[in-house]
């Protein structure tokens, strides 16, 4: 019971930060029908502007460590934010009028040069959060285990959560960008200017996915150029098991894909984890495509 | 939620007749093409050093695993982005086979093409009918999980991430296959023969039903091609030389692991077929040397190659959707279209 108990806290924690990256990827499918291969990538150079922040820039400062975090999570969001509007402007705008799929060869384009450009700005290897940037803290609650990093990832995540559905639902941005989801067209005649929804979209979307990837950084400590791969395949998987283009629905997904994937590792095979993940991801799109709140996937033909 | 902006196009009447006009011009383009191409790889033999060689030895079994990709991607437009899983699974049935019951290489080069093709049709089975990028998502889901259970060693049959070895050389009437210069001729003599057979289904009622589920599978469909034979045949096939080539690679390499499988590999295939032009052979062939080629000639560029390809991607997909070397359909439409 423990263990179980412990492995669903992991499951949160891992959970929390796959809801955050998977908003990010249903928000622009919802808007432009993209699959945004490269929204992974957003995550992992935002996992890595914050430590290059810290390391770089804070480590001597003298600063709080709070103000510090503070800091370095709003340089990461903010070059991150900018990195996703230029990839907008620059890849996926020229492609908007061409079909579907030249737009995700774009952003599968787009994915391996982030990688590669990572790669070459940060190097090949594991590249280690400093040990005095998260705060080591544990409290024993019933014999349960809970570090401070999972309160904060967890809190935080919960946060922007509530934050980003209040912002849709209850804002006129939010209306904008709820119309401009369901019809192009008929947004642009309310007079709606849709550039300016889809920009807004990917501000937001990879700011999400920029903290993500920094509470990611501070959780496990070592960051990778390759991470934005991997998590962003299962964010993905977290938005389809969500129903893409549904924000609850991928929030909800994350979440249980992370206890799913926690649950996995610990009572069946941590070396097939992502074995599971995949297959889950598969049987899914063959089964349930809607995912558990959302749209058809399937060709009709 | 639905919306307007991604309702397809409907076909032009006129195309297939137009096809049927301007395809003779651009055959004798690819005629020239492929005179030249065999008239270098004849030549190259005796002037270049072994090492330029093995260069070429990689080029042909990329441009083999490209052209077999090539009629899954190009052919079919099926986006699958998990290549070389097929690719594995024959060059693992190859080391295990060999290994265990010491089979002739030439028997398991059709063992291995007809286990992957197996695998490939059992596999992609449930998930053709999938839109185009979400295929492409769950191509991605199966080439990292066979690379995985490659990885795991199930059973203890793949030798976990250190791989298997391959001890076995192909053998001619007597004559083992073993310098840069035997495999050489074994690769282009294997490439030579798939060109020859690719060329004749492109032209065949198959070939012709594949191109036109690609332009549009409704009418397609409505038209009497199977549609959903038509994607698992081209899957099987594909598969199915990409498991061959596996066998190739491992008689070359004599060291297999999960780490010539990765989904880098994948996406490499998959942007040599983009940017070659999608279906067109002579651009596939190009573009795959061009892969090899280039970061041999330029050593900086090495770090940069899938920084370029990357970039590559994004701009070609902006200024030249239809590839460097258009396949036929793509100069037929732009002459329709004046010129657009």
């Amino acid at each position: 019971m423990v263990f179980f108990l412990n492995q669903m806290i992991n499951g949160l924690t891992v959970g929390a930060v796959y809801a955050l990256v998977a908003l990010g990827y249903t928000m622009v499918y919802g808007v432009m029908r993209l699959i945004n291969f490269a929204h992974g990538e957003f995550f992992m150079i935002g996992s890595y502007l914050g430590y290059t922040t810290l390391v770089m820039v804070l480590a001597d400062s003298g600063l709080p460590l709070w103000l510090m975090l503070l800091i370095a999570t709003a340089a990461s969001t903010v070059g991150v934010a900018i990195l996703g509007v230029s990839v907008e402007q620059v890849a996926y705008r020229p492609l908007r009028k061409s079909g579907r799929l030249a737009a995700v060869v774009s952003a599968l384009g787009v994915s391996q040069f982030l990688q590669n450009a990572a790669m070459l700005v940060w190097g090949a290897r594991y590249q280690a959060y400093p040990p005095w940037s998260a705060p080591e803290a544990t409290w024993r609650v019933a014999s349960v285990n809970i570090s401070f990093m999972q309160v904060l990832i967890m809190a935080v995540s919960l946060l922007l959560m509530v934050g980003l559905y209040m912002f849709v639902q209850r804002t006129t941005a939010g209306t904008a960008i709820r119309a401009t989801a369901i019809d192009h067209d008929t947004a642009r005649l309310m007079g709606i200017n849709v550039d300016h929804v889809i920009r807004l979209i990917f501000i937001i979307g990879p700011a999400l996915g920029a903290i993500a990837g920094v509470l990611l950084g501070l959780y496990y400590r070592q960051i990778h150029f390759s991470v934005g791969w991997s998590y962003g395949l299962k964010a993905f998987t977290a938005a389809i098991l969500g129903g893409i283009g549904n924000i609850p629905g991928a929030m909800l997904g994350g979440l249980l894909l992370g206890i799913l994937e926690m649950l996995g590792a610990g009572y069946i095979s941590a070396a097939w984890k992502d074995v599971m993940v995949f297959l889950i991801l598969i049987l899914l799109l063959i089964f349930r495509p809607t995912g558990l709140l959302g749209e058809r996937v399937a060709e009709k033909v | 939620m639905s919306n307007g902006h991604d309702i397809q196009k409907t076909p032009t009447a006129n195309s297939a007749l137009a096809k049927a006009r301007t395809s003779r011009m651009s055959t004798s383009s690819t005629t020239l093409f492929l005179a030249i191409l065999a008239a270098v790889l004849i030549v190259l033999p005796f002037v270049a050093s072994d090492y330029w060689i093995d260069v070429c030895v990689f080029w042909g079994i990329n441009a083999l695993l490209s052209l077999s990709l090539n009629i899954i991607l190009g052919e079919v437009g099926l986006f699958n982005m998990g290549h070389s899983a097929f690719y594995a699974i024959g060059a693992y049935t190859t080391a295990i086979l060999s290994q265990r019951f010491g089979i002739n290489l030439w028997i398991l080069m059709v063992l291995s093409g007809l286990t992957a093709a197996l695998a490939g049709y059992i596999l992609t089975a449930p998930i053709m009918h999938l839109r185009g990028d979400y295929l492409l998502v769950v191509t991605i889901g199966l080439n990292e999980m066979i690379r995985i259970t490659l990885i795991n060693n199930p059973f203890g049959l793949t030798g976990g991430p250190n791989g298997l070895l391959v001890l076995d050389q192909f053998r001619i009437f007597g004559k083992v296959i073993q310098t840069p210069r035997d495999f050489y001729v074994l690769v282009w003599a294997c490439v030579a023969v798939l060109l020859f057979s690719l060329f004749r289904l492109q032209r065949s009622r198959i070939g012709r039903a594949w191109n036109y589920v690609r332009e549009d599978p409704v009418a397609a469909e409505s038209t009497g091609v199977d549609t959903r034979w038509a994607k698992a045949l081209a899957f099987t096939i594909g598969a199915g030389i990409a498991g061959a080539t596996g066998t190739i690679y491992a008689a070359k390499m004599m060291v297999i692991s999960p780490d010539s499988f990765t989904f880098a590999a994948s996406v490499m295939l998959f942007a040599i077929v983009i940017l070659g032009g999608t279906g067109s052979i002579p651009g596939v062939i190009l573009a795959s040397g061009a892969m090899l080629v280039l970061p041999e000639v330029l050593r900086d560029f090495a770090r940069y190659r899938m920084l370029f390809f990357g970039l590559a991607m994004v701009l070609m997909m902006i200024f030249r959707p239809q590839g460097l070397w258009p396949s036929t359909r793509w100069t037929t439409k732009m002459r329709e279209s004046g010129g657009k």
